[in-house]
């Protein structure tokens, strides 16, 4: 499968999504919050960097928001990496959560996981399990997350291969359980390992997800009964309308009941908890944005400087959040952000 | 084309009240009470929802329940499992009847 870039799709154009949202006709989320008595969203102090590492990735999942894939060749350059390192040296950000595409693809990656961790940074890698047994260079990366204490959050969107496949491709995830066996080898998600692994459950489909705890719940029970797998926590996310997930809306003739359910379970709850409040996404070539949505929506931050060379955390403090229509994915029912439910 | 079931009239089952608000009220608050965690949880109360909706043949329901299911984590394995309990027991209730049968056409016959 080709990512939508490589294929030409039309789809693959951020204003294309967009128009594809806009003609729907529901009330604009910037309205929506308005009416449940919101202004509009303020940022709070940044306490997490999301850097993303490059869209290259050894994976096409179906639903994935950053269109990446093996065929995307943009990757963030060393260069652009240090004048990360030189904004959090002199900044209280505390967390830096590396996505991608697959984040160990950038050659520097490991590298810069080390700075980070000279910084005394707490270090997150979003790693899609597979990459570990990609290719020889990538079979020790359990070790050197051990080494170097990093937090490990996987996607695993379900605990049946039908299921898992569906969405991320042929084989990915018996290829995911051996991953997760081996992460667990050297003592991840084990009790009292200090050794994090989180996992991350997507739906497969046109659907929201459902409570976080009762799937992690069942998550647990049945990768340790027909795996012997452990994991810290489950975090359940809701798949954002736009990209290869929007393109399946579309194909699937879900688009409009599926975002008719995104605003009948807009949660005015969730607007207070988004991750666009403390969180600064960077791009693969240096732009700040409000999140990763906004960011593969090619929608930087509100600010006379964009880049993060340029990087002035007083004035994004004073910034207006961008938010469009994809922004109910993130205030439905229990809320959602890269660190699961949020309400 | 005009039918009798609309599947956009699930989203305005909200507002039954609209002819009789007391009842309407009281119905909604039983039902959510009725899917809420307890002795049973949530997760197994919506999968005996889908298994109901099929034996009363609900198409609202059966949408409605096959959505709940699929986001609580069911597989199409597990969904299909119980539609099969429906067939099961629908079918049962009309196999049983033929004890009666059996009874009735030795009592006429030689």
């Amino acid at each position: 499968m080709k990512s939508l870039f490589a294929s030409h799709n039309p789809l693959s154009a951020p204003d294309v999504q967009l128009d594809a949202l806009h003609k729907l006709e529901l009330i604009p989320f910037s309205e929506r919050i308005k009416s449940a008595g919101l202004e509009d969203i303020k940022p709070l102090p940044i306490s997490i960097l999301q850097v993303n590492l490059g869209k290259m990735c050894n994976q096409t999942c179906k639903h994935c928001h950053v269109d990446a894939g093996p065929d995307r060749k943009e990757i963030m350059s060393r260069e652009t990496m240090e004048q990360c390192l030189s904004v959090l040296r002199h900044s209280n950000i505390q967390t830096v959560d590396l996505t991608g595409g697959a984040p160990e693809m950038n050659p520097h990656f490991r590298w810069f996981v080390q700075e980070l961790r000279a910084l005394k940074k707490h270090v997150i890698v979003r790693c899609n399990l597979t990459i570990i047994l990609a290719n020889k260079k990538y079979h020790d990366l359990p070790h050197f997350f051990k080494a170097h204490h990093v937090e490990v959050v996987s996607s695993l969107p379900h605990f049946t291969a039908m299921r898992t496949d569906r969405q991320r491709g042929e084989g990915v995830f018996s290829k995911s359980i051996e991953a997760l066996q081996k992460l667990n080898a050297v003592g991840y998600g084990i009790v009292d390992s200090g050794l994090v692994l989180n996992l991350v459950y997507n739906p497969t489909g046109a659907i929201l997800p459902s409570d976080q705890k009762g799937l992690e719940a069942e998550f647990k029970l049945r990768l340790k009964n027909e795996f012997n797998i452990d994991f810290n926590a489950l975090f359940s996310i809701t798949n954002m309308p736009i990209s290869r997930y929007l393109e399946f809306l579309i194909d699937s003739g879900n688009l409009e009941s599926y975002m008719e359910k995104l605003v009948d379970a807009f949660n005015p709850l969730s607007v207070q908890h988004v991750m666009c409040r403390n969180t600064i996404s960077v791009g693969w070539d240096g732009t700040l944005y409000d999140c990763d949505f906004n960011q593969m929506l090619e929608l930087p931050v509100n600010t006379e400087k964009r880049n993060i060379r340029d990087f002035d955390e007083h004035a994004l403090g004073l910034r207006s959040i961008w938010v469009d229509d994809h922004c109910y994915g993130c205030t439905a029912g229990a809320g959602s952000s890269c660190g699961g439910e949020i309400a | 084309m005009e039918t009798y079931y609309d599947p956009k009239d699930l989203k305005n089952f909200g507002k039954i009240g609209e002819f009789g608000q007391e009842l309407a009220d009281k119905f909604f608050d039983y039902y959510g009470n009725v899917f809420k965690d307890s002795a049973l949880t949530a997760r197994e109360k919506s999968l005996i929802a889908l298994a109901v909706a099929h034996a009363v043949q609900c198409p609202y329901c059966i949408d409605a329940y096959t959505s709940d299911t699929l986001e609580k984590g069911y597989t199409e394995e597990q969904l299909m499992e119980a539609v099969h309990v429906t067939t099961a027991i629908r079918g049962g209730a009309s196999l049983v009847h033929s004890v009666q049968m059996m009874k009735q056409a030795k009592k006429l016959m030689m």
